[in-house]
């Protein structure tokens, strides 16, 4: 008795857990960005892919408990036929196969994201990570990034990047900001830096979640198709004050954005 | 049995009090018997101070939506006055100074800022660090003659208290969540003083001749040789040079 209720139990779980990821009742946040369709293309496949495995891995398993699960004695079935090694070289190689089949057709997201080259006139912006908020710094009229000197970086006079404005002509005119803004439907490029420890810059509508590794600059770009405002959070756990590492994405229309832009260069 | 009980409270209880009573009197006496008052101005313009987007706090954000608040690493009043400058006797203790407050002095977190930006106390005396914010923050004193410690403290929580033993001038406080604020902890041994926004600082210390130090955040320090007579507050007065 108790075998076949299990069973039932599981069908029934099965079911509505598939429900409700068909019928996408916890799905992602809608996606503001141009390649963000390839990837949820991505998703999708990979969770048909898995869905199908999972839900043929629980009726197998209904089905054994419902058949086999309140026999006694001979019916038990002691060992997988021939033994372990066939089921490892099985397991292995069914496996194996589904890795290389989701790796090849992921690719092709995969490699537009970052194996297509950024636009030479993206609007580009360095993101400084570090223990435990981001900040953003744009070239500001001469369109060129200003050095940094780690040394002279001071959170108590607010020189977070480590600018010498005094000495470099190139950081006269960088603005350094608090707030992601950027304009909608231009492309815009990213140079990721950490200060210390391995952080992360993830946007969820935006289908951008990439690594700060320390001592790697890592570029990223994209072009996000809608206004509004959205959280920046850090996915990549660095520390105490992780849970609480975020900022804030504003994407504008472009004369907003060269308001702002005007606005924070008269507070540097 | 319940005669004794009650000869041993009152007994207590008379020479708390009257200890009690010497200790005041005595503090008291030190304090009246000499004063230096003193101005600290700033020679130059001040450097602009960058306005603090906290943008990442909206409950913080939202506090100062009407008035942006800046760095305060050079605070600057209307006549040139220089403030969060602290003075101490840096030579010619006696020794017979007043012990060290029991009274605890306040570090508040508010606005996801520190209020005051510049705390001076004596070794051993307590600072009480509360949280008034509705966000956690964290209190990282970056001590290098003292032990450094980073302790968390979350909306509600109860007022951290902490002590500093040795003489450190002074202790930058940061909180890693909120990158901008700042604030100093001056250690200090014996009489103390801090100048406000107009420059003016006062000093309570007995008759005769003392090493004063002045010490900034951004200028450094400076000192000066100062005699104080009983009765009449000597007048000293700093000047910071502008960079």
């Amino acid at each position: 008795m108790a075998g076949k209720v299990f069973a039932v139990l599981v069908v029934i779980v099965t079911l509505a857990i598939a429900y409700c990821v068909i019928a996408h009742v916890w799905w992602m946040p809608v996606d503001i960005s141009v390649h963000g369709p390839n990837i949820d293309h991505q998703i999708e496949e990979t969770v048909f892919g898995a869905g199908i495995l999972f839900i043929a891995g629980q009726l197998v398993l209904a089905a054994f408990s419902f058949l086999y699960g309140d026999s006694k004695g001979a019916r038990k079935v002691k060992a997988f036929p021939g033994g372990a090694k066939p089921l490892i070289i099985f397991a292995c190689v069914v496996v194996g196969i589904e890795i290389l089949v989701l790796s090849f057709v992921g690719s092709k997201a995969w490699g537009s994201v970052y194996f297509t080259p950024p636009d030479p006139d993206s609007q580009r912006v360095d993101v400084q990570a570090g223990q435990f908020a981001f900040y953003f710094r744009y070239p500001g009229p001469d369109g060129k990034f200003g050095p940094l000197h780690p040394e002279l970086i001071n959170e108590g006079t607010q020189n977070f990047f480590g600018l010498d404005t005094d000495h470099d002509a190139d950081s006269k005119d960088d603005i350094v900001t608090a707030e992601l803004a950027i304009p909608v439907n231009k492309p815009v490029l990213l140079t990721l830096h950490s200060k210390d420890v391995g952080h992360s810059f993830d946007v969820r509508e935006l289908r951008v979640q990439q690594d700060f590794v320390p001592g790697i600059v890592i570029p990223i770009h994209f072009t996000a198709t809608q206004t509004g405002r959205f959280e920046i959070v850090c996915t990549q756990l660095c520390g105490l004050g992780h849970y609480n590492m975020k900022a804030y994405l504003e994407v504008m229309s472009q004369m907003d954005f060269d308001n702002w832009m005007k606005q924070q260069a008269a507070m540097q | 049995m319940k005669a004794e009980w009650k000869i041993t409270v009152l007994t207590s209880a008379l020479l708390t009090l009257a200890s009690g009573l010497w200790l005041m009197g005595s503090s008291v006496s030190a304090a009246s018997a000499g004063q230096i008052a003193g101005t600290v101005k700033l020679d130059g313009t001040a450097p602009h101070q960058k306005p603090i987007d906290m943008g990442k706090e909206p409950s913080c954000a939202a506090v100062h939506k009407d008035k942006p608040v800046t760095a305060e690493n050079v605070v600057v009043g209307a006549n040139g006055g220089l403030a969060n400058v602290v003075v101490y006797v840096s030579q010619g203790l006696t020794g017979n100074e007043a012990a060290a407050s029991s009274q605890p002095v306040q570090l508040e977190q508010k606005g996801c800022q520190y209020l005051p930006h510049v705390v001076v106390v004596n070794a051993g005396q307590h600072v009480k660090i509360v949280n008034e914010d509705q966000t956690s923050h964290n209190i990282y004193p970056q001590a290098t003659k003292n032990p450094p410690w980073n302790k968390s403290q979350p909306p509600g929580a109860q007022p951290l208290d902490a002590t500093w033993a040795n003489e450190e001038i002074a202790i930058p406080v940061k909180c890693n969540v909120h990158p901008w604020m700042r604030a100093y902890i001056a250690v200090v041994k014996g009489p103390y003083g801090v100048s406000d926004d107009s420059g003016s600082f006062k000093l309570e210390l007995s008759p005769g001749t003392y090493t004063l130090t002045a010490w900034h955040e951004t200028y450094g320090t400076q000192t000066q040789n100062v005699t104080v007579a009983a009765g009449k507050p000597a007048a000293v007065s700093f000047t910071f040079k502008a960079k």
